[in-house]
């Protein structure tokens, strides 16, 4: 899933500072499970926010809706009915989402509530871990799973760096050596002799550095003129 | 854990030259004639000052073959390798510039690389690079490219079958550079450390040098494993040694550095060396502990140079280059041999 937190208080609080009703969208996909901008995120957030304006002495009017999916327009286009009665909306999408308000009401300021951090796990209640990057370029079946792209410090993919020590990274306590793990793991399955194969350099056209990316399926296209 | 170990292949590329035939530069003349090698390493300065340079070559001078310069060490921005190793030249000492993958992507580090071989340069130690969160810029995004392993086949390839990575010819042949590669045989998982090692011999080294070792037992068993796989039959390896400064320092090495190995009886010896000695008087102190340091980096010294499968030493004063001559002198690997 994509993983998300929400932004402090005060940052949202002084995006908003001009405005005096908002809308406040939730999503009820990804960042419903994380817990960062499902409905009741939506309510505790807004909740929060009109009590801030009102310390301030002024009022802040936050209305409330969370649709199934931010990231597609059949989902927000139920907004458009009265979305222009609003100074500015609020969205509890991930970054996906905000853009994608964004691009539906062009003349709407879409504000994000939420930082759009990785796409990872839940690998303990509380505790969300990144598991993808999005390079375009899929090695796992190389590394027994396990990503070096997204789990080693250095996406090293001849690892491990000398900077691993008792299966923890040098870079931060809480981070397993990708590596470490990599290298039981492929121990186990009785494949360590893939782990002498120099692997060459990664083409990372696929990756972050061109723009944003598309797939096109023609398989799945419509032909011109006809709606979906 | 049940792990099996790879069988370990290390076929002779049909392409590399024969030692000697590499790079032209003194340090591969020392190896291929049979000679115990021995580098040091200079730190360039946070400034632009090229005399901090001149002045470390001179404490350098007639102790080493080559040296290394660091390239951004622990992510700290410095006078740039090739620019520093330049300077080195002029003093007449031999530089061994380091490569990190942290802050260039292939295009940089090719365009470094023959910027490098036509400044008159002829080492290049690869490495992937201290990470950016232990220096002075932990904001700065890394590149990582390439990783360790990619640049050292990625040198090599430019040298032996003088092509670019993209693959397209180097019009008039690659940079001739005598590949160098780390090692740090005390890392975990440390049964794999023997086999990283022979990659980066599949990979192309010509050389390794070592991180610090202090643990004898355990570089013992390492060397072994590395003989047994034949890895020192294709690579030339130099094993890292430096003086400890005190006993704070010992401590802080066993204690608090990812992949380092200090056994309790080195820190004792630094401890043991300024009990006497009041703690008001601190220059006394230092100079306790700064003989002490040169004298186990001696013994040790000495000790690796009867070990199996060693090339050379690597002396690291750590911002402390005075302490290169006196551990070379004691070493007994002075005067360094002339050659053609």
């Amino acid at each position: 899933m994509i993983v998300a937190e929400q932004k402090s208080l005060d940052e949202i609080k002084a995006m908003l500072k001009d405005a005096k009703k908002v809308l406040a969208v939730g999503c009820g996909t990804c960042v419903t499970v994380c817990f960062a901008g499902g409905r009741n995120e939506v309510g505790v957030l807004s909740s929060s926010l009109r009590m801030a304006r009102e310390v301030d002495g002024d009022s802040l009017t936050v209305d409330e809706v969370t649709v199934q999916r931010q990231c597609e327009t059949e989902y927000i286009d139920g907004l458009a009915d009265d979305v222009e009665s609003y100074d500015a909306v609020l969205s509890l999408g991930c970054g996906v989402g905000v853009q994608s308000l964004a691009e539906r009401f062009p003349a709407m300021r879409i504000f994000p509530a939420l930082n759009t951090k990785f796409m990872g796990y839940p690998s303990e209640h509380g505790v969300w871990e990144e598991r993808c990057q999005g390079c375009g370029n899929c090695i796992l079946h190389l590394t027994g799973g396990i990503c070096p792209v997204s789990r080693c410090s250095k996406q090293l993919f001849n690892g491990p760096c000398g900077g691993s020590q008792a299966g923890i990274c040098e870079v931060d306590p809480d981070t397993s050596c990708a590596w470490q793990l990599i290298w039981e793991r492929l121990g186990e399955q009785g494949l360590i002799e893939q782990l002498m194969e120099v692997e060459p350099p990664k083409d990372w056209s696929t990756s972050r550095d061109g723009g944003h990316r598309r797939i096109v399926r023609d398989d799945l296209r419509l032909p011109d003129g006809e709606e979906g | 854990m049940n792990v099996h170990f790879p069988k370990v292949n290390l076929p002779e590329s049909p392409d590399t030259p024969p030692l000697g035939e590499r790079s032209g530069g003194r340090l591969e003349r020392i190896l291929a004639a049979g000679h115990f090698a021995v580098t040091g390493e200079v730190g360039p300065p946070k400034s632009h000052d090229a005399e901090v340079i001149r002045r470390k070559a001179r404490l350098l001078e007639g102790c080493v073959d080559a040296a290394n310069i660091t390239d951004n060490q622990t992510a700290v921005v410095r006078m740039s390798s090739i620019a520093a190793g330049a300077i080195l030249l002029e003093e007449g000492i031999e530089p061994i510039i380091q490569m990190t993958c942290r802050d260039r992507n292939r295009l940089a580090i090719q365009a470094d690389l023959l910027g490098a071989h036509a400044l008159g340069i002829r080492n290049v130690l690869c490495l992937s690079g201290d990470h950016q969160s232990m220096g002075n810029h932990p904001g700065a995004k890394n590149v990582h490219d390439i990783d360790s392993m990619q640049l050292i086949r990625m040198v090599k390839d430019m040298r032996d079958r003088n092509v670019f990575q993209c693959g397209e010819e180097i019009k008039g042949g690659g940079p001739r550079l005598f590949v160098g590669a780390a090692a740090n045989p005390f890392a975990d998982p440390v049964e794999w450390r023997p086999y990283r090692l022979a990659k980066k011999a599949i990979a192309g080294a010509d050389f390794i040098q070592t991180q610090l070792i202090y643990d004898m037992p355990a570089f013992r068993k390492y060397m072994k494993r590395a003989v047994d796989l034949g890895v020192t039959e294709r690579l030339s390896f130099i094993a890292g040694v430096g003086p400890l400064k005190s006993s704070g320092m010992a401590r802080f090495m066993r204690d608090r550095v990812p992949g380092m190995s200090i056994p309790d009886e080195l820190v004792s010896r630094m401890e043991g060396v300024v009990s006497g000695i009041d703690k008001e008087q601190k220059e006394a102190r230092r100079d306790a502990w700064r003989a002490e340091g040169i004298k186990i980096c001696i013994e040790q010294a000495q000790e690796i140079r009867e070990i199996e499968g060693i090339a050379g030493i690597h002396i690291m004063g750590i911002e402390w280059e005075e302490a290169i001559r006196p551990i070379a002198e004691g070493a007994g690997v002075l005067p360094r041999p002339e050659i053609e």
